[in-house]
């Protein structure tokens, strides 16, 4: 197991190394002079020029991405350019740990709900549990965050007037004094995988209560309730795993839609930000950031999976 | 997905007829195999009412300048904010531009979007899939690799990246929904071709001496058909999701094309206040998205002889 989490994490360090030289080639090649952006049109040359030495933007590329990924490594990000004088250190810190609250919330909320749902419309299969999951679920992955988001926002904000439409976080106040701010947003970033992990785990526990092994625990004459827990659930709730961790990918897309429809101050809606504003060092470093989590979290749903499945020791 | 079924595998029975003909013949073939989907698709009533949402929205796309009552990017600044009313059936937004006009007239580019990627990735990915599971070997497993890496990226944010670089555009769009849709294309099709390259009818091919290409399109594409159908009905809600996203994020088509995410984007800021300008390109969006889907479900169950 140890050789095995070791073996994994060498090869994150290979898949990173790539993802930055192909995230520093991406940004390269965004057309558009930064110096000119920043300083706007009616600027003179002289300024121009030197704002681009200081900047390193006449530097070879080569050097250019040395310099940053060195930089990296030291654990300095380097300065926003669209944000005068803003460290990107303390932009990422603020707002990832706002993203981090929100996608492990909505892990929490979907991870057993989803399990639950699954496992009921899948021991009554064709029955009403099952056509009412069915059809939910079907309508919850139908739905773009922003829609389900607007919804939600109209029915609780706007007609209720229960929750707040946006979550202005207040950085000064710890996240688990706003929590009324996070409750939209969390679940919004929730539905879409909700109805996909229950769906799933729908079919994989009916395919398992079809099973040689489900039938032959029943005709040996143990009762429903055993039958149930020990052969079949056991046998199809470890795909979900990898069923959940297969769509962290789309979780990052999730979360990206909802800070911008709720105005959340997180890495997604810093990410859409620095693309409009074409601000090259917050994209590469945010983009490098979620790859780094991305690959991560991937690790920790196979070490999860290895764990609770007996068949498979590494 | 039940491709080994006897019936539906397709054989050369007239192994002296030309390639043209007998392209026209499984053409034809599969058309009647569509009409068949379609009537067995109403037995359904979850299908049926699908189709019929889809269908209206289809039919506004077409028709939409007949029925729009105003010109959807004129703007009337007299008229701002207007709640729904018989003169403005869904009300007015920031510049005075009538919302039923724009939902009417946005129908098209969501269908005109969501199509042509497909269709582009679809034909990637049938390409992809057909060269690299015919060839086998070293070919294949590279490009397997990289279909790989390009599906194991964040799919939203490796659009919002490209789209970034490109500049948002219509061709961009359908451009990045095709690169991140056609591997699972490729899979599905490539997974039909490993299972038929060794039946007998593509052996009998062969040693009439057919070349790779006729083997490739007229043998074996012609079985890829049910499996593809279930993807690109799959795929086609996904274009839809995905392209109302990325429209969403200002990245996608831009002002002033009437755009039901672009809309839903305006409607943001005035939520409170003018809450129908989100209501009704929602409920567009919803009402289309949740179709499609119902419909690319059944037709899933239908091919797998669920239905």
């Amino acid at each position: 197991m140890t050789r095995f989490v070791l073996k994994r994490l060498g090869l994150i360090v290979v898949s990173l190394f790539i993802a930055s030289i192909i995230i520093f080639l991406i940004t390269e090649i965004i057309p558009g002079d930064v110096a000119q952006m920043i300083l706007g049109q009616n600027v003179t040359p002289d300024a121009l020029a030197a704002l681009r030495v200081r900047l390193g933007l006449m530097n070879p590329p080569a050097i250019r991405y040395l310099h940053w990924i060195g930089g990296v490594l030291q654990g300095n990000l380097g300065d926003s350019l669209s944000m005068q004088g803003v460290s990107i250190a303390s932009l990422i810190s603020r707002r990832g740990l706002n993203s981090l609250f929100l996608a492990a919330a909505s892990t929490v909320l979907l991870v057993p709900l989803s399990l639950l749902m699954g496992v009921i419309a899948g021991l009554r299969e064709e029955k009403w549990p099952d056509t009412a999951v069915s059809t939910l679920s079907l309508v919850a992955i139908s739905l773009p965050e922003f829609i389900s988001g607007t919804f939600l926002m109209l029915i609780f904000s706007v007609w209720l007037k229960v929750l707040p439409a946006a979550s202005s976080i207040n950085s000064e106040v710890s996240l688990f004094r706003q929590l009324h701010l996070l409750v939209l947003p969390v679940v919004t970033v929730s539905l879409v995988l909700l109805g996909y992990v229950a769906r799933m785990v729908r079919s994989s526990v009916i395919e398992a209560s079809r099973s040689n092994y489900a039938r032959s625990a029943i005709l040996k004459g143990l009762p429903p309730l055993l039958v149930n827990t020990r052969h079949i659930l056991r046998n199809a709730l470890l795909p979900s795993v990898t069923i959940i961790a297969m769509n962290i990918g789309w979780l990052f897309g999730g979360i990206i839609i909802v800070e911008t429809v709720f105005g959340f101050p997180g890495l997604g809606s810093l990410v859409l930000f620095a693309i409009q504003q074409r601000d090259l060092p917050i994209i590469e470093d945010v983009v490098l950031l979620m790859a780094a989590a991305y690959l991560v979290l991937n690790l920790l749903a196979d070490i999860v999976y290895a764990l609770l499945n007996p068949r498979i020791r590494y | 997905m039940a491709i080994a079924e006897p019936e539906r595998i397709r054989t050369s029975p007239k192994n002296e007829g030309p390639g043209i003909g007998q392209l026209v013949g499984s053409l034809a073939e599969a058309l009647k195999t569509f009409a068949e989907t379609i009537r067995r698709l109403c037995a359904s009533k979850s299908a049926l009412i699908s189709m019929i949402i889809l269908l209206f929205w289809l039919l506004m796309s077409i028709v939409g300048p007949l029925v729009a009552p105003y010109n959807p990017n004129a703007h009337n600044l007299g008229d701002r904010f207007k709640g729904p009313s018989l003169h403005h059936l869904c009300g007015t937004d920031r510049y005075g531009r009538d919302e039923f006009s724009r939902i009417v007239m946005g129908s098209r580019t969501v269908f005109l979007l969501a199509a042509s990627s497909t269709l582009v990735s679809l034909v990637i990915g049938t390409f992809v899939g057909l060269g690299s599971g015919y060839a086998g070997g070293a070919v294949d497993e590279i490009v397997m690799r990289f279909t790989d890496v390009l599906m194991s990226f964040p799919s939203l944010l490796f659009a919002m990246l490209m789209l970034g670089i490109m500049g948002p555009s219509f061709v961009g769009v359908v451009i990045v929904i095709a690169v991140v849709f056609f591997p699972r294309i490729a899979r599905v099709v490539r997974s039909v071709v490993l299972d038929l390259k060794t039946k007998e009818f593509v052996e009998a091919a062969k040693v009439r001496g057919e070349n790779d290409f006729y083997i490739m399109f007229v043998e074996i594409f012609p079985n890829t058909l049910g499996p593809l159908g279930v993807e690109a009905a799959v795929r086609f809600g996904y274009a839809i999701f995905t392209s109302a996203s990325l429209g969403f994020l200002g990245l996608g088509v831009q002002p002033p094309t009437p755009d039901w995410g672009l809309m839903m984007s305006d409607a943001q800021a005035y939520i409170t206040t003018a809450p129908w300008m989100a209501v009704f390109p929602a409920v567009a969006i919803a009402t289309l998205t949740v179709s499609v889907n119902f419909l690319s479900d059944a037709i899933r169950k239908l091919e797998s002889g669920d239905l």
